[in-house]
């Protein structure tokens, strides 16, 4: 019975035309006929999935044209977790692409029912989520000030507010709350059934109760699928199999890697209340109590993320079990709990049914889509963290966008399936990190958070070594990086007590490592970079490289150049340093988390030659970056070969030996503008290498660093960094790299004309620095990245990274400036002059700072001034 | 000192004229009573044969009026050897004087409690837990873990503990060792036996292997994985003569080769007697280091019962020598708790047991064989490791007691030979192997030493081990179903199911958990802390009296491997 609670049947019944032209789909749903549709031959695109993801892709697709569609349900439509959602549309979101999905997504359910005659049960409740205390506060202003410019009204407000909204809450513990009253709520069944009708009626063909066994793969193209009813060819296949979707990437040849785990997930719903609750009374979420209510048919419906999840279908399972999962009370016990305290007055309410319906949920709490590396064709849409109903519009839509322009209209990197590898796939891995991530969901979301679960997985030779001298880890990629060294005797926070909007305990630490980087020298171990080696037999690597990168690459041999790889539109796919090693071999270094994209991007469009080789050899060697003055004086001691600047100027790549190891490769540049050198050994060496730089530069005041010291100084130099500042929407004219494109190399590469374009125009975003004025680096809240940026008191855009300078003893913004047309809004060209222009604010959590704006570096802070560190700033001084 | 030397309620070998053990303690002493003796009562009571209940009712009034005993109570007379303490029995003044000391003491009663925390400290010192490491969020083996734990009452405590992983073939193997006339034998047993039965159960390629290794000085096939708490130790000394005590056991394997496929029950069966013979070979052949020498004497002559399991996929093999026991948990149809006994005790209460001994030896002796209820009325276990004193002929213990270090002839309790000692050996290590295959219902192995045996019956051990490990998981689970439940209502329910759970979830590790019941039960099933508080607070010198040692390890199974073995094998 309670099957069908959530969704409302009556919609069929209430569209006669729609059932006569699916009849496929009408005639599968009853259960005792053969299947007396046959599936087609073939097909553009076969989706898999019949929940919000699977209706709302094939929704947009049909939208933009494609309309040779199948969508396979292994049962019925919306039968899965999308059934048992609890249907909270809501834009109270930390990432800013999820809350563009999260925003498109209310729109479009709004106007569904208009569209397709059928009922969605949308609405337009709002919603307050509640601050028990002054951090959550913070927290949720942070949201507020990015919804804000979104355009999308939120207001901060005070627990008496609270309780004008809402008649049952007991607001004696609340310091405040954040009112957002555009957020809906809809059947979620419905609304996955209204958008299966629209794409139905553009001519997407529906089968339920029919399975994907398989996909089959050529040369790495999706050719088709197998299903239990017979194969379809097809050129495009979409993976929105919800928390199936792990086992159906596994169940190929081909493996593909879709990394997520299902939880289960409890929520409770209850009869109406003796005066049945307004169906508008807006959603409550206390996120200090791990929970949400909602209204529910006059009585209420409440869940929450506990602290201690319960992880299932590690092994895989039949889906079937998904109605037969029990409830649990005594694990559904804190969470009443919450409830019971947040709205005594429901005490005497009587229970209808707790629901355990299980959620999928991913390594770092963010969406999976995009195209898979290894399979071209094979796209995935899954692991909504319990947020599909909010996300169903916005990422169906940008998948769809993807598919079929190639690229998604926003910068969706935060969510590409590419960001993971086969390493975030191990079926142990998964289980244990949603354990962890599940209970986030509530958690405080803090700067520098750092996950404790599937931690020490990849590491370098010398993590022992640094562990023992009071290293502090974080993960990226799934590799151990030191975030800086505490020194003995002294003691840090207890994890958890170290969560803070404030000045962190680590600040002196991290402060002398700065210091030691910029007067002396200091080591910081940056093995976790992606290195891969490009070479070939003749001239092919140098012709390739020159087409796909953006820089000229036919430098004399032992040169390295800085360049971005760069899509049509000119954006940063990726920015790298590459080596020319000989006149037919590179080595190009690039961000860590690029192992897998830079790989899939390279190998799409690098010519199918035997005579081209390309190796990832991350593994291979390990990198030690000496950064500072005394730096050259280190490695001179440790090598014959000579390395004064008028020997090895900036930008340059030798192989040579240091104390017994030979074959060293050795780099002066430091990716972050001080004067050193990369020393990219093979692992083999590299505590020998290690320890014989320690040893030898003890009287040079040598220490550890880690990389919250590189981070200040490669921010206060204003060094952008990929996948931080930069991404696939940035071009290097937008970010004042205009000196690592030679337009006029002799070839075209990627990207070419739109930069030309640009440089003819102008363009509409730039990338600039804002130094804070009157912030109180000790008593403010500290910025952290997504913070918006105003100029004369108008938004014009955020920023994207931030840090402490030391040497400038001020806080540094590092953000896109744009300019909007004042009536229209339409986006203007930005000069150098409207930069320099403005007066400008920092909006941190609704406190706004006064920020001085700069588009270049300042000078001045490089006391130790070296003849190559001129050649490696140069550039930014020449446009 | 006092309890262990005169009245060890295993083996009493005091030389005096009757040179008989009285058990003092029946199962339990009333704690609470209020009977004190009084000094008139003593004289008619001091004879041989009384004394040592007289000296457990003084030492349980001093308890009783001052649990905080200093150790100066534990009268210097009693606390040396035999010879002495007879001396001192013949001076009953000197006691009399002891008692009117001690009622002293009693006209100023203190209570003195251990608080909770103290309680745990104690009862959690030795406990250890181990789990079978998960390999991609799968455990494929058929056990789960164990916890196991042990609470002294000897000083030091006599009884010791073994766990290991067999790396060359598959299985695991935990055992419980009981030792009595010191630690010696059961420490050198739980050393030792193990790797004795793993090379039993070894195929002749891998002893091969293993012996070539040696030969040519290559690193060894590690054999056993041992899971010890940091308390269980390994003699550095002797390991070398064990090893090669071992190695010439391997070496008989490897050309005694059968070719047949190793039996468990006769590998158990094998490296219990093997073990056994080479504990009484070292002590005949002696050792040129005086310190072994005095070592293997030592090993000899002490005794330790064995109660080992071996575990591999769903058989289970217990093969038991003396008296501690294997019970099995077994969760029924209903979720109720059922224990099955997976070995007998070897002792007079078994009349299997008293039967064999009995067609073992001449018609003549059969009326000395067993006497109240020991064998030839000093050894309660009748089968056990070492004891030589049970096993030797007369001339050989003679002559090696003889040769032997000074420390062992100034011994009285070796020089000693038991009465009626006609046809030796009157003592056997030969386990009795008992072989089940496991099912699905079988959800945790109870290994234990008799110091929990006799304080806990085994239907209780089931069921406070089975609801302990199935917690709040196997609490029936609620559900609304039809009825008309208030939020209200249930979070009130829900809330006691937590403090009920949460009282339980105190011991960490169910060994602890059950020890926690032995020691504290009070007479309605439940741990009573006052009492759990007193007994723990009992001086070393005391506690023997109220209990003996216990050693527990509760093996919990994983159900789901052994149903899906049981699946693949129909």
């Amino acid at each position: 019975m309670f099957l069908r609670l959530l969704s409302d049947v009556r919609w069929r019944a209430a569209n006669p035309k729609w059932r006569r032209m699916t009849c496929s789909w009408r005639s599968t749903s009853s259960t005792a006929e053969p299947h007396p549709v046959s599936l087609p031959a073939q097909a553009q695109v076969v989706i898999c999935g019949g929940g919000i993801m699977g209706t709302s892709v094939a929704y947009h697709l049909s939208k933009m044209g494609w309309t040779d569609i199948v969508l396979l349900e292994q049962g019925r439509l919306a039968a899965g977790t999308t059934r048992f959602c609890a249907g909270i549309v809501s834009a109270a979101r930390h990432v800013s692409i999820e809350l563009k999905m999260a925003d498109y997504s209310n729109k479009l359910y709004q106007q569904l029912e208009q569209e397709t005659g059928v009922k969605t049960g949308y609405m337009k409740t709002g919603s307050i989520s509640l601050a028990q205390t002054q951090d959550r506060l913070i927290s949720l202003k942070r949201i507020a000030s990015s919804l804000n410019v979104m355009g999308i009204p939120c207001e901060i407000i005070t627990p008496k507010q609270v309780a004008q909204l809402h008649p049952l809450i007991n607001i004696h513990d609340l310091v405040g709350a954040m009112y957002v009253p555009e957020d809906a709520l809809v059947s979620s069944a419905n609304v996955s059934l209204a958008l299966a009708t629209a794409a139905s009626r553009n001519g997407v063909q529906i089968h339920e109760r029919t399975s994907v066994s398989h996909v089959s793969v050529q040369k790495g193209c999706v050719t088709g699928v197998e299903t239990d009813r017979g194969p379809i060819q097809c050129q495009y296949f979409v993976n929105c199999a919800g928390q199936w979707a792990y086992e159906l990437g596994h169940s190929g040849e081909e493996t593909v890697n879709i990394p997520l785990h299902a939880c289960e997930h409890f929520y409770l719903l209850t009869h109406p209340l003796k005066e049945p609750l307004a169906s508008n009374l807006p959603t409550i979420v206390d996120p200090d109590g791990r929970i949400y209510i909602r209204n529910w048919q006059g009585g209420i419906l409440s869940g929450g993320f506990e602290k201690n999840p319960k992880p299932l279908f590690t092994e895989g399972r039949n889906q079937l079990e998904i109605q037969n999962l029990q409830e649990d009370w005594d694990h559904f016990e804190p969470l009443l709990s919450a409830l019971l305290r947040r709205m005594p007055d429901l005490e005497a309410l009587q229970i209808m049914q707790l629901v355990n319906c299980p959620e999928s949920f991913t390594p770092d709490m963010r969406c999976i889509m995009g195209e898979s590396p290894t399979v071209r064709g094979y796209f995935v849409l899954a692991g909504m963290n319990s947020a599909g109903i909010s996300y169903g519009g916005g990422a169906g839509k940008y998948l769809a966008e993807w598919m079929v322009n190639g690229y998604p209209s926003e910068n969706v990197w935060p969510l590409d399936l590419k960001r993971f590898g086969t390493l975030q796939s191990s079926r142990t891995f998964l289980r244990h990190r949603v354990m962890e991530v599940m209970p986030l969901m509530c958690d405080l979301k803090v700067p520098r958070w750092d996950f404790q679960t599937g931690r020490q997985l990849r590491t370098s030779p010398l993590y022992d070594r640094l562990d023992a001298q009071g290293a502090r880890w974080m993960e990226k990629h799934g590799f151990e990086r030191v975030k800086y060294f505490v020194p003995p005797g002294k003691d840090l926070l207890d994890l958890d007590q170290s969560k803070t909007f404030y000045k962190p305990d680590w600040f002196d630490i991290v402060g002398s490592e700065v210091k030691c980087c910029k007067e002396a020298v200091c080591v910081i171990d940056m093995s976790s970079f992606t290195k891969f080696e490009i070479s070939s037999t003749g001239d092919q690597a140098l012709e390739s490289l020159q087409y796909l990168f953006s820089n000229d690459l036919d430098v004399p041999v032992g040169h390295v150049v800085h360049t971005g790889m760069l899509n049509e539109k000119g954006g940063y796919e990726n920015d790298c340093s590459i080596a020319r090693l000989s006149k037919r071999s590179f080595f190009m270094i690039s961000p860590t988390d690029q192992q897998v994209h830079c790989w899939a991007w390279l190998k799409n469009r690098l010519p199918d030659d035997s005579n081209l080789t390309m190796e990832d050899v991350t593994w291979k060697y390990t990198a030690l970056n000496l950064i500072g003055p005394r730096a050259v004086d280190v490695l001179s001691e440790l090598s014959y070969a000579p390395i004064t600047p008028e020997h090895f100027p900036s930008l340059f790549c030798k192989e040579m030996s240091v104390g017994y190891a030979n074959g060293i490769r050795v780099m002066s540049i430091t990716h972050t503008g001080e004067p050193g050198f990369m020393l990219y050994i093979p692992i083999e060496y590299a505590l020998h290498v290690y320890n014989e730089v320690m040893n030898m530069g003890q009287k040079y005041g040598i220490r550890n660093a880690g990389y919250y010291a590189l981070r200040s100084l490669r921010i206060e130099k204003f060094f952008a960094f990929w996948g931080q500042d930069l991404d696939a929407f940035t071009t290097p004219m937008e970010c004042g790299r205009e000196f690592q494109v030679k337009l006029e190399k002799g070839m075209q590469f990627v990207g070419q004309e739109a930069l030309l374009e640009q440089k003819q125009n102008g363009v509409y975003k730039r990338f600039t620095m804002f130094i804070l004025e009157d912030h109180d680096t000790d008593m403010d809240l500290w910025p952290w990245w997504g913070e918006p940026i105003f100029r004369n008191g108008r938004y014009v855009g955020k920023t994207t990274s931030s840090a402490y300078s030391y040497t400038l003893e001020r806080h540094v913004c590092l953000g896109f400036v744009q300019h909007f047309d004042e009536k229209t809004g339409e986006e203007l060209v930005v000069t150098t002059d409207f930069i320099n222009q403005g007066e400008y604010e920092i909006d941190i959590a609704g406190q706004r700072f006064q920020a001085k704006a700069k588009l270049y570096p300042f000078s001045s802070l490089f006391t130790h001034r070296r003849r190559k560190d001129e050649v490696e700033l140069s550039g930014y001084q020449r446009e | 000192m006092l309890a262990a030397s005169c009245c060890d309620r295993r083996m009493c070998v005091c030389p005096g004229p009757r040179r008989i053990a009285i058990p003092v303690r029946s199962s339990r002493l009333p704690l609470l009573s209020d009977a004190m003796p009084a000094p008139a009562h003593l004289f008619p009571l001091i004879r041989n044969c009384e004394i040592s209940r007289i000296c457990s009712t003084v030492c349980y009034c001093h308890h009783k009026h001052l649990c905080c005993l200093s150790s100066h109570f534990a009268h210097s007379h009693f606390r040396y050897a035999p010879q002495k303490k007879f001396a001192a029995l013949c001076r009953p003044k000197e006691n009399f004087n002891h008692f009117i000391h001690v009622r002293d003491y009693a006209s100023t009663p203190q209570r003195f409690y251990l608080t909770p925390p103290q309680v745990n400290s104690i009862l959690k010192a030795n406990e250890y837990s181990f789990k079978v490491p998960e390999f991609d969020g799968k455990n494929v083996s058929s056990v789960l873990g164990f916890d196991s734990n042990q609470l002294p009452a000897n000083a030091p405590i006599e009884d010791r503990r073994s766990a290991a992983t067999c790396l060359q073939t598959r299985g695991m193997l935990l055992g419980v060792f009981d030792g009595h006339a010191g630690c010696a034998c059961a420490q050198a047993v739980s050393e030792r036996l193990f790797y004795y039965i793993a090379v039993s159960l070894l195929p002749h390629e891998t002893l091969l292997e293993i012996e070539n290794a040696v030969e040519s000085g290559r690193a060894l096939l590690p054999i056993l994985q041992w899971h010890k708490h940091p308390n269980d130790y390994f003699s550095k000394e002797a390991s070398k003569l064990y090893f090669n005590s071992l190695r010439t056991y391997w070496q008989e394997l490897i050309d005694l080769n059968s070719g047949e496929t190793t039996d468990v029950k006769e590998a158990l069966i094998n490296a219990f007697k093997r073990l056994d013979n080479d504990i009484s070979l070292e002590a005949q052949v002696g050792d040129p280091n005086s310190f072994l020498n005095y070592l293997v004497l030592r090993v000899a002559f002490s005794g330790a019962t064995a109660c080992v399991a071996h575990v591999d996929g769903v058989n289970l093999h217990i093969a038991n020598t003396g008296d501690s026991r294997a019970m099995l948990g077994v969760q029924e149809e209903d979720g109720s708790w059922s224990a099955v006994n997976l070995s007998y005790d070897h002792n007079a209460q078994n009349e299997h047991e008293v039967e064999r001994v009995k067609m073992e030896h001449p018609k003549s002796e059969e009326k000395s064989l067993v006497k109240q209820d020991r064998l030839l009325g000093l050894l309660m276990p009748f089968r056990a490791f070492g004891d030589v004193k049970f096993k030797w002929s007369i001339e050989l213990q003679k002559r090696v007691v003889e040769s032997g270090p000074d420390q062992l002839n100034d011994n009285e309790y070796t020089k000693f030979i038991p009465p009626n000692y006609h046809t030796p050996p009157y003592l056997t290590a030969e386990p009795e192997v008992i072989h089940h295959k496991l099912r699905p219902q079988d959800k945790f192995l109870v290994l234990a030493t008799d110091g929990l045996w006799e304080t806990m019956h085994r239907q209780d051990v089931a069921r406070i081990v089975g609801e302990y490990l199935t917690g709040v998981h196997h609490q029936q689970p609620i559900a609304v179903g039809g009825y008309k439940v208030t939020l209200g209502q249930m979070h009130g329910l829900l809330t006691e199911r937590r403090a009920r759970i949460s009282s339980v979830f105190e011991d960490q590790n169910a060994a602890t958990h059950l020890i926690r019941h032995a020691v504290g039960n009070n007479e309605f099933g439940t741990v009573d802390h006052e009492r759990l508080s007193k007994m723990l607070s009992l001086p070393e010198e005391l506690a023997r009296m109220y209990r003996d040692d216990i050693t527990i390890i509760v093996v919990q199974f994983n159900s789901h491997v052994i149903g899906a073995c049981q699946n693949e094998e129909l």
